[in-house]
Formats: structure tokens, C-alpha cells, sequence
């Protein structure tokens, strides 16, 4: 496969998994500017929508204040956000284009129609009690992708490329989201917290569809140490920092393997890594993560998460740069 | 559709019973159906300096194209033939030029000419092979009358779209399938695969390794080689992802460098190699030609074989043919006038209301003139710049083109048509049943160039 082929197929799943997280964290943040509240004022919820994303700094920049039409319509259609549903399915329709051969029919076209249905939508026209059915639908379309692709490609090479970009992504979504709002869930806030801090945990674990499960679980009302041990800590959900790295180790050995690499029984140095991570996530509790910071646990997680993406391009020469080192 | 007298002619006959059973709003359903299909597959071509609406869609007629089993066999003699005759012309041309030297044909058309590559002289591509991938364009002016109106030698285009009609009408039609017995074409990608790997440089120690060269995503038949590398199961590749190391042409891959044996190029000769050719080019590989030259790379078609798709070389067919193959050609060629020869030259400007006018280095049905639906001011026009540079223009008399049966705005009704059958040669020659057929949409019109707003239709062969 072509370095550049490798690379396109990372970077689609990856956009692919962040227009989903992006639908989901606005329809939490829709949900709460819903509610009647004191104190605690929307612009902060907004505020760490945008920070989950990424997009605070460029959307402060373009517009000044927090309004809840301007947030939705910059982190759903503004072509001058990278981080927009908009722009992530242009990317990710881009890279598939470009790397259509690696694709199957199935993939493409539920990529392609997604593509061309959204891009159709005019944001003046769609009404507010529209949304959450646009957030569905692009919850939906990211499931009907992953699907097609779970469904009808090879296990080769293209497979474990684009589980590597969609449990990266999602991976640094979950940290993100938890960072934006650690300081909810730090164990102090049981005793100072009322109602409101209650809302904050549903929306955190609405914002990774979790709300639900979570009671399965747990077997209990919200707690900030549960939501936590939840997202950071559990096998069981699915979009845990350990269950997707339970999902990225094995996808990096199977790659090596793929390539011939386990014959000569040596480890790759993102394999290494991405070891290290699950270790840090299977042996670890809760108590003492927050001994030792939430804040700084999760900043160290998606450093290394980034680093990790950095070593899977450098392994896999995606570009000229790194293919000379 | 129709013979002399009107009657339908016997391949026709079921379908023109299923055609009269069917609804109009029906059939313009299906045909808009058809359209999301190819939408959603994303089946398009890019339209140059269109602003934001980049991707268009070839219009598809779902009537299909039928062609007889002993019709057929007609044609794909004649075709065969001319692709040999084809090859050997241009293997002449790069060596000993013995059909000049017999005077079968002037030097000056040849040495004079753009499309002459005089960096592959001598060169010997494996198998002597020069046009690999070849489509002829044949129109038909009567019930047993074909005519050859152009070979493209170079880069042919639109198989994808002739392979794509059908899985459309497949997926629409399956009853009609049913009831004809028409001659498949999925074969085309394994064919084409076999080709490349049979002209690879001789004397590889593993399976050669292919690869299909395009300029990128915004190039206009993009989708067809992405199409066409992904139906090969081979790599699709772009100057970037290639290099030229220790004399051989490699591609940048996950596990490091991999040589490639045989390029399915297409990108024209003159971008290539930026060191050989066009200085400027970033779609091309520097060095590739060296390579090439060197025989340790196939060049898929090869570099200089656009000599043979010349309009001017076009008018020669006949005698090349027999030079080549001792024969009569099969296939005529449209009777043309090379105004480049002042009896000819005359003759055109008296008869500029009756004649289509053509550039002798166009394509695509740009630049072109076609008397009799041109108003005064046109013809005038051409007539200055026929006179100002001759050599520059051929000139040929408006065929009575054969029509079929096309779903317009306002129900069924005839347009004229023309038919690309696409040629392989290798080790053998391929040819795929059919082609693609491609019609003018608005009334009346000749032209059926998907840039003038022609369409497409389904070819059928039917079997015995």
C-alpha cells in the first residue's frame, strides 16, 4: 500500500469518528441551553463545547460573544472551521476520493451520500426544533460508514489503518470532553454539588451516549468518580479510553503482523507505546488518579495519544517527511 | 433503430415491444433513478473553471444501443485488423520508416508533425508494442454501412462509464436481461490487467507489479482510474508517490520502496518526466523516461504512439493498412479532405454549408465546424481560418449518422449516435463486446462529445 494511501485512510476514519463526536456534543450542549437554570449560565456551557472541539479561540475570533444559533451553525456547517461537521465530512470525503481503490462500493457510497446530503442542507432554512434530528442523522450516517466498512472489507492493512484513526479520534474525543469538565467531577463536588452539578454528569455521559449504560453498570444514580472510572477506566463502554485502546493495540500488532514484522519478533515503537498506554489504563484506579490530578492524567493521555499517531505515520512512511527518518 | 422503409430491425424487436408496453413517467423515473444511482457511486467528470460545481454527471439514456451478433463480428474484424496494422505503423515510424521510404506516405506528415516523439526513436518497448489501449470511433450511416471516424491511440477514455451502464441497467432492467442474450462486458478489467502484465519488461524474477499513473483527483477522468486501478486490484499512483532509484521506477509504499514494472499511465507524454519533457510539469516523475528507455519499465500507452491518432495520419489509414497487412481494410474511413492539399482546399471552401470542418490536433468536438446547422457568420469565420492556415484543418461531408431511440423531455425520440469499442493489445488482442455509445441529446445534433453535452447509452451485442 502507498504511504499516502495509509495516510488518507487514517485521517478519514479519524474524520469520520469526529463528525460523530461533534454531532453528539452539540446536542448536549442544545439539550442544556433547553433547560431553565440559575447560576450556572449557558455561555460556560457553550464555552466548553467549543473547547471539547478545539474551535474556542477561531469562533471567539469570529464572532465575540457565545450565542447558541452562531455556536451550532459554526461547529455544524462553517467551512472555515476545521473542526464542523461540515469540514470534517469534506475531509474525510476527500481522502476517501482520493483513495477510492481502497475502499469498497458499500463504504464509498454511504460516505459519498452522507456527503452530498449534507452539503445540500441550507443553514438558513433548517429551524432549531430541527436539530436533534440533524444530530441523529449524523450519528447515524457515521454508524451506517462504520458499518459498511465492518461489514465488507478485508482484514488487511486498510482495515487496521482505519481502526487506528477511528479509536485515536475517539480516544482523544473522550479525554477532551473529560478535561473540558474535570473539575465537575473531581470528588469535592459530591458535597458542594446540587442539581446542577448533576445535570453536568448526564451531559457528560449523554455527550459519549452513555446516560443510559451507565446505570447497567453501575447499578446506581450519577456519581463524579463513577462517571469518571466510566470514561477513563471501564472495558465495557465502548468509547473508554481503555476500551479503544483495548481496540488499537491489537489493531497495531495485527498491522506488524500483516507486514511481516513479527517473524523478525521485534516491536515497533508505536506498538511499544500504545503497550505502555493500556497498561497505564488496565492497571490503574481511580483513587489514584485523583491523588495524583485528573487535570494532568488526562493532559499526559492525549499527549501520548497524539505521540502515538505521530509514531504510527513515522512507522508506516504516510509522508516524505517522516519516511526519511 | 430502424431500417429502410422504417420497420424495426430484428435486434431491436424485443425491446421495442418492451418499450411500447412502458409508461413515459415511468421510464423518466427510472431515468432519474438512474442519475442519484451514478450521483451517489459518484460515476463523475470534473468540469474545468466551473467554480464551486466541480463534479458533473455524463447524462445516461437507459434505452440501450443493440448491435447484432454477425454486426458485431464485422466490426471486431475490422478492428482487430486496424489495431495491428495500428502497432506496426507506429513501430515503423520509430525505426526504419519503410512506408515512407516506399512513399506510401510523405515524410513531412510525420517528421513535421507535434505528435512525433523523436526521443523514441529506436526505442524498443516489449513486445513492440506502442497503443495498448486503443478506442475506435465508428460511426454508422446505414444498415451496412460503418465508418471509422478516428482512432485514439493515446489515452482513450469513458470504459469506465461503458462498464457502469450496464451494472446500471442490470440493477434497472433485470427483465431485459432476461429476455435478450447480450454478451457481457465485466471481463474488460481482467483483460486489461492481463494486457499490462503481458507486455511487462522481459526477464522480471517475480509477478510484474502494476500500477495505474493519474494526475489527481481534479483531473476530469479521475474517477475512471481510480475506477480502473481499483477493478485491477492494483495500486492508483501519482507523480508524488513515485521515484526514480538505481535505475528503476519505484513507489513510495508503507513498508518502505517497491519497484514498478508496468505504468498505466495517464498523463500526457509531454508531463511524464520533467527532466525529458516539460520542465514545468509536477504530474510526471523525473527520470521516468530513462527508465523507460533503458527497458526496465512499460509504459502503458507508450510514449509517441498519439502519432497514430494524428487526424492528418488518419486520412493515410487505408494505405497503411495494406502496407501492414497485405489487405483491404475492413473498416472504411470517412472519406476526408486534407485542406492542407489545394485540390482539396478548393474543394472545402466551395462546400463549407455541407462539410464538418475539423482542427487536425483537436479533440473533445471543440473548434470544429459543422456546416449545415452553422449560421452564415460561422461558416464565414471558419473559411478565414481555413484559408489562413490550412495544414492546420481537415474537412469531411456530414455522414447521415445512425439513430436510436433516447428518452428525451418529451417522451422517446430519435438521436444520433456513434460507438467506441475499446481495444487491448498484449500478448493478444482483447476486445470487449460493444463499447460505449454515445449520443447527441439535443435534436438534430452530431455531436456527441460528453463536453457539448452528449450522453451515453448501454451497448448490447446479442449472442447467437
Amino acid at each position: 500500500m502507498l504511504g499516502r494511501t495509509a495516510n488518507d485512510l487514517f485521517w478519514m476514519s479519524r474524520y469520520i469518528e469526529r463528525a460523530e463526536n461533534i454531532a453528539r456534543l452539540l446536542e448536549v450542549g442544545y439539550r442544556i441551553a433547553l433547560l431553565p437554570r440559575e447560576g450556572h449560565g449557558q455561555d460556560e456551557e457553550w464555552q466548553s463545547t467549543l473547547r471539547s472541539a478545539g474551535s474556542e479561540q477561531r469562533y471567539l475570533e469570529k464572532y465575540g460573544t457565545y450565542d447558541s444559533t452562531n455556536v451550532i451553525n459554526f461547529m455544524l456547517f462553517a467551512a472555515d472551521n476545521p473542526s464542523s461537521v461540515y469540514s470534517c465530512l469534506a475531509s474525510a470525503r476527500r481522502n476517501a476520493r482520493a483513495q477510492r481503490i481502497a475502499l469498497t462500493r458499500e463504504m464509498w457510497e454511504s460516505l459519498n451520500s452522507a456527503w452530498i446530503d449534507f452539503s445540500a442542507q441550507d443553514p438558513n432554512k433548517l429551524r432549531s426544533n430541527e436539530l436533534p434530528h440533524l444530530f441523529d442523522w449524523i450519528k447515524q450516517r457515521s454508524a451506517l460508514f462504520r458499518g459498511a466498512l465492518l461489514n465488507t472489507i478485508l482484514r488487511n492493512d486498510t482495515f487496521y489503518l482505519t481502526q487506528l484513526g477511528t479509536f485515536l479520534e475517539r480516544a482523544d474525543n473522550t479525554a477532551r470532553i473529560l478535561d473540558v469538565k474535570y473539575y465537575v467531577l473531581l470528588p469535592h463536588n459530591e458535597f458542594v454539588g446540587g442539581e446542577i452539578d448533576s445535570v453536568q454528569w448526564a451531559a457528560i455521559l449523554r455527550s459519549v451516549s452513555a446516560h443510559r449504560s451507565y446505570r447497567w453498570v453501575y447499578k446506581s444514580s450519577y456519581k463524579p468518580w463513577r462517571v469518571a472510572d466510566y470514561l477513563i477506566l471501564n472495558r465495557q463502554m465502548p468509547r473508554s479510553l481503555r476500551s479503544c485502546y483495548q481496540e488499537i493495540v491489537p489493531a497495531l500488532d495485527e498491522l506488524a503482523a500483516f507486514y511481516g514484522a513479527a517473524r523478525s519478533g521485534k516491536e515497533n515503537r508505536c506498538q511499544a507505546l500504545a503497550r505502555e498506554t493500556m497498561n497505564l489504563l488496565a492497571t490503574g484506579d481511580m483513587t489514584t488518579i485523583f491523588q495524583s490530578g485528573l487535570h494532568e492524567f488526562l493532559l499526559d493521555f492525549i499527549a501520548r495519544n497524539n505521540r502515538l499517531a505521530n509514531e504510527i505515520s513515522r512507522a508506516y512512511h504516510f509522508t516524505d517527511e517522516v519516511a526519511a527518518c | 433503430m430502424k431500417g429502410y422503409g422504417g420497420d424495426v430491425r430484428e435486434p431491436y424487436l424485443t425491446v421495442d415491444r418492451w418499450l411500447k408496453s412502458q409508461e413515459i413517467e415511468d421510464l423518466k423515473r427510472k431515468s432519474s433513478d438512474a442519475e442519484s444511482l451514478f450521483r451517489r457511486t459518484g460515476i463523475t467528470f470534473a468540469v474545468y473553471g466551473d467554480g464551486a460545481t466541480t463534479e458533473r454527471l455524463i447524462p445516461f439514456d437507459i434505452i440501450p444501443r443493440i448491435l447484432s451478433a454477425a454486426e458485431w463480428r464485422r466490426l471486431a474484424a475490422g478492428i482487430e485488423q486496424r489495431v495491428r496494422a495500428l502497432n506496426a505503423f507506429i513501430y515503423d515510424i520509430y525505426h526504419r520508416q519503410e512506408i515512407i521510404r516506399a512513399g506510401r506516405i510523405p515524410e513531412d506528415l510525420i517528421v513535421q508533425n507535434a505528435a512525433f516523439l523523436p526521443e523514441m526513436m529506436c526505442v524498443e518497448p516489449s513486445r513492440g508494442i506502442y497503443a495498448h489501449i486503443i478506442g475506435i470511433d465508428i460511426v454508422r450511416t446505414s444498415e451496412n454501412e460503418f465508418f471509422v471516424l478516428e482512432d485514439n491511440t493515446r489515452t482513450p477514455s469513458g470504459v469506465s462509464y461503458m462498464l457502469e451502464n450496464r451494472e446500471a441497467m442490470m440493477h434497472m432492467f433485470p427483465e431485459l436481461f432476461a429476455r435478450n442474450r447480450v454478451a457481457a462486458v465485466e471481463d474488460y478489467p481482467d483483460n486489461l490487467r492481463l494486457t499490462l502484465e503481458s507486455v511487462a519488461p522481459p526477464g522480471l524474477d517475480e509477478e510484474p507489479t502494476v500500477a495505474v499513473l493519474t494526475p489527481g483527483i481534479h483531473n476530469s477522468a479521475y474517477f475512471e482510474h481510480s475506477f480502473l486501478a481499483d477493478q485491477m486490484g492494483v495500486d492508483l499512483v501519482e507523480g508524488q508517490d513515485l521515484v526514480v532509484s538505481d535505475g528503476e521506477l519505484q513507489m513510495k509504499t508503507t513498508q518502505g520502496m517497491k519497484r514498478v514494472d508496468v505504468l498505466y499511465r495517464r498523463v500526457d507524454d509531454a508531463f511524464i518526466d520533467p527532466l525529458n519533457f516539460r520542465r514545468d510539469s509536477m504530474l510526471g516523475v523525473p527520470g521516468l523516461f530513462d527508465v523507460y528507455r533503458a527497458g526496465r519499465l512499460t509504459l502503458v500507452n507508450a510514449p509517441g504512439a498519439g502519432i497514430a491518432d494524428d487526424k492528418s495520419v488518419y486520412t493515410y489509414m487505408p494505405d497503411i493498412i495494406e502496407f501492414y497487412t497485405g489487405r483491404a481494410p475492413i473498416l472504411k474511413n470517412v472519406p476526408t479532405y486534407v485542406c492542407r492539399k489545394p485540390d482539396d482546399l478548393a474543394y472545402v471552401l466551395e462546400h463549407l454549408p455541407d462539410l464538418v470542418v475539423k482542427q487536425v490536433h483537436g479533440s473533445g468536438g471543440y473548434g470544429m465546424l459543422v456546416g449545415p446547422t452553422s449560421t452564415k457568420d460561422e461558416i464565414d469565420m471558419f473559411r478565414m481560418l481555413v484559408k489562413a492556415r490550412p495544414d492546420r484543418y481537415i474537412a469531411q461531408p456530414t455522414l447521415a449518422l445512425s439513430t436510436c431511440p433516447t428518452l428525451v423531455e418529451k417522451g422517446i425520440a430519435e438521436r444520433h449516435l456513434d460507438l467506441r469499442p475499446f481495444v487491448l493489445v498484449g500478448d493478444r488482442v482483447r476486445l470487449t463486446p460493444g463499447g460505449l455509445t454515445r449520443v447527441a441529446l439535443r435534436d438534430g445534433s452530431l455531436v456527441v462529445n460528453s463536453s457539448q453535452g452528449g450522453g451515453t447509452k448501454d451497448t448490447w451485442v446479442l449472442q447467437d
